[in-house]
């Protein structure tokens, strides 16, 4: 396995997009699945299935092995440091809903402030409204710098007495701008504040070690990392997983329940209430195999590789304007068009098969920040290569075309 | 060709060099509607005047060719007129654009035809429906107003 012909192991690339061969250049939304984990899927269904952690029978104790062995791959990936660390969510969105909602409940009092940035998705701004808006928590914003990035001193100067969590992303879904994560880390350790990490973009194109960042929390989006959809990880602190209450009530996270009193069970469990996605996260286990085989430095040192071969074409585009020139950018390139709106593009480059996306990507306060109510984006996977930006570059050729009439 | 269909002279045109653009004065009337997946808006602003009919109207906002364009060509098509023509213009805007039926008011020119439909190249685009649609049913939300 080759990363360099890694594009036959993902079925997608078989067919043609409007008479076209697909230009898949949307990974920061969704990444393409490889055969291995769409065939895991079937071959589960076929000959495995059963609900977990629940029944006896021979199937039931099989497919809870393979659901807990991925807990094992899962925790030796991210190298945390216990594997009751890992919970399993149905996105990195509720990952962070999940931190939001119990640490809020339990330490986020009115007055006290949440610790977020301007770069952040929705899914790490609106959970902490909640607290806003509920408890009387104040949110404070680290500002974004004209190259796209967040300088760790401007959350310096945010850190107060009354910080009680700071919840950043690893890698911006805009900018691109990946963040000193380790250094914030560290920081907070020194004033004693916890801190969330939105993985979402970083997991996929980065070595996320999980004891040597020292993060509270990390989440982590599955089918962004080639792997089924409806399926996230929560990295969370055992220290914490004690601690919490739990956030959703249901079968299986309980210890003991009667009419007066209920008690409930360690985690992970205490944080998995129901039947959980059990094809999906045994089926997680060859994402990660996938990604294993072909070593995550390599995968984001061949997707650095095209991305700065893209940004190079790109340029040579004087009608082009590129958003954001942070330090370290990680596989995302959103840009605009001299007088074409980022909608009219994402259709015309649609027409040459060619996948990209165009709005404000679930980022309103950075696109009011750089006074752009939309941008297009082009976001690079394990299986885009220089032929795609070249192709990339040339449909936007014919988009300024069909626009010049 | 499907993409020519959609990218028509008229459409390139009024997105380019939308009409009515603005906030009219001594506007009576106004509504707003937005695509929340992608942050397009649109502003529609109307004058009725005491016989109820459309002395002014305009529109402000942002969005892709197919917003503006369609914004633009509603403004030309709706001054002047009465409620009645607005509200049976824009029904057929719309199920022209979402059922694919024919323009059927008889009361437009040859040319007023050719305006509109060529917005129903959108009706091969579902994803780009909202850009089309959302300046009418502002417009119906302005109107419902009275």
């Amino acid at each position: 396995m080759e990363i360099k012909n890694i594009k036959k192991d993902f079925p997608i690339f078989t067919q043609k997009i409007n008479g076209k061969p697909l230009v898949y250049l949307d990974s920061a939304n969704s990444s393409q699945k490889p055969k291995r984990v769409i065939d895991r899927i079937s071959n589960f269904y076929e000959t495995e299935y059963s609900n977990v952690g629940r029944s006896v029978h021979s199937l039931a104790v099989k497919a809870t092995n393979r659901f807990e062995a991925t807990r094992d791959l899962v925790k030796k990936y991210m190298n945390a440091a216990h594997r009751q660390e890992i919970i399993f969510t149905k996105g990195a969105t509720e990952s962070i809903n999940l931190v939001a909602s119990t640490y809020g409940k339990k330490y986020i009092n009115k007055g006290d402030e949440i610790l977020i940035t301007e770069l952040e998705h929705h899914s790490n701004y609106v959970p902490w409204h909640f607290l806003r808006s509920e408890r009387g928590a104040v949110i404070k914003f680290a500002p974004v710098n004209e190259n796209g990035d967040v300088e760790i001193d401007e959350i310096k100067k945010l850190i107060s007495i009354k910080t009680k969590i700071i919840a950043i992303t690893h890698i911006s879904n805009v900018t691109g701008a990946v963040l000193p994560i380790k250094q914030i880390v560290d920081l907070a350790k020194e004033k004693n504040i916890p801190v969330l990490i939105d993985g979402t973009q970083g997991a996929p194109h980065s070595y996320i070690d999980m004891q040597n960042i020292g993060c509270d929390f990390y989440a982590v989006s599955c089918h962004k990392m080639y792997g089924p959809n409806g399926l996230g990880v929560l990295y969370a602190k055992k220290k914490w997983l004690d601690d919490l209450p739990p956030y959703q009530g249901g079968g299986g996270m309980i210890n003991d329940v009667k009419k007066d009193n209920i008690t409930f069970a360690e985690s992970p469990t205490k944080f998995e209430p129901g039947t959980m996605q059990t094809a999906e996260v045994v089926s997680f286990a060859e994402s990660i195999n996938f990604i294993e085989k072909l070593g995550i430095k390599n995968i984001a040192s061949h997707e650095n590789e095209v991305l700065e071969y893209g940004l190079e074409t790109l340029r040579k585009n004087n009608s082009i304007n590129i958003i954001g020139n942070p330090k370290n950018r990680g596989s995302v390139l959103c840009f605009t068009l001299k007088d074409i709106h980022p909608h009219d593009i994402a259709t015309i480059l649609d027409d040459d098969g060619v996948a990209i996306r165009a709005g404000h990507h679930c980022c309103q306060i950075l696109h009011e920040k750089l006074g752009l109510s939309a941008t297009a984006r082009a976001s690079i996977g394990v299986y885009n290569d220089k032929d795609d930006m070249d192709k990339l570059s040339e449909a936007i050729k014919k988009c300024q075309k069909v626009f010049q009439g | 060709m499907e993409l020519k269909e959609l990218y028509q002279e008229i459409i390139l045109d009024h997105g380019k060099n939308p009409r009515n653009k603005g906030k009219c004065e001594g506007y009576t009337n106004d509504a707003q509607a937005h695509n929340h997946l992608c942050g397009d808006k649109v502003h529609i602003f109307l004058k009725l005047n005491n016989k109820k009919l459309v002395e002014d109207l305009s529109f402000e906002g942002e969005g892709c060719a197919i917003s503006l364009a369609s914004a633009s060509i509603l403004t030309e098509l709706t001054k002047g007129k009465d409620l009645s023509f607005i509200k049976k213009i824009s029904e057929d805007f719309l199920s022209m654009i979402k059922k694919k039926s024919k323009i059927s008011l008889n009361s437009l020119t040859e040319d007023q035809v050719t305006t509109i439909t060529s917005l129903s190249g959108v009706q091969e685009f579902p994803m780009r429906v909202k850009c089309a649609t959302m300046a009418w049913h502002a417009l119906l939300t302005a109107v419902e107003k009275e």
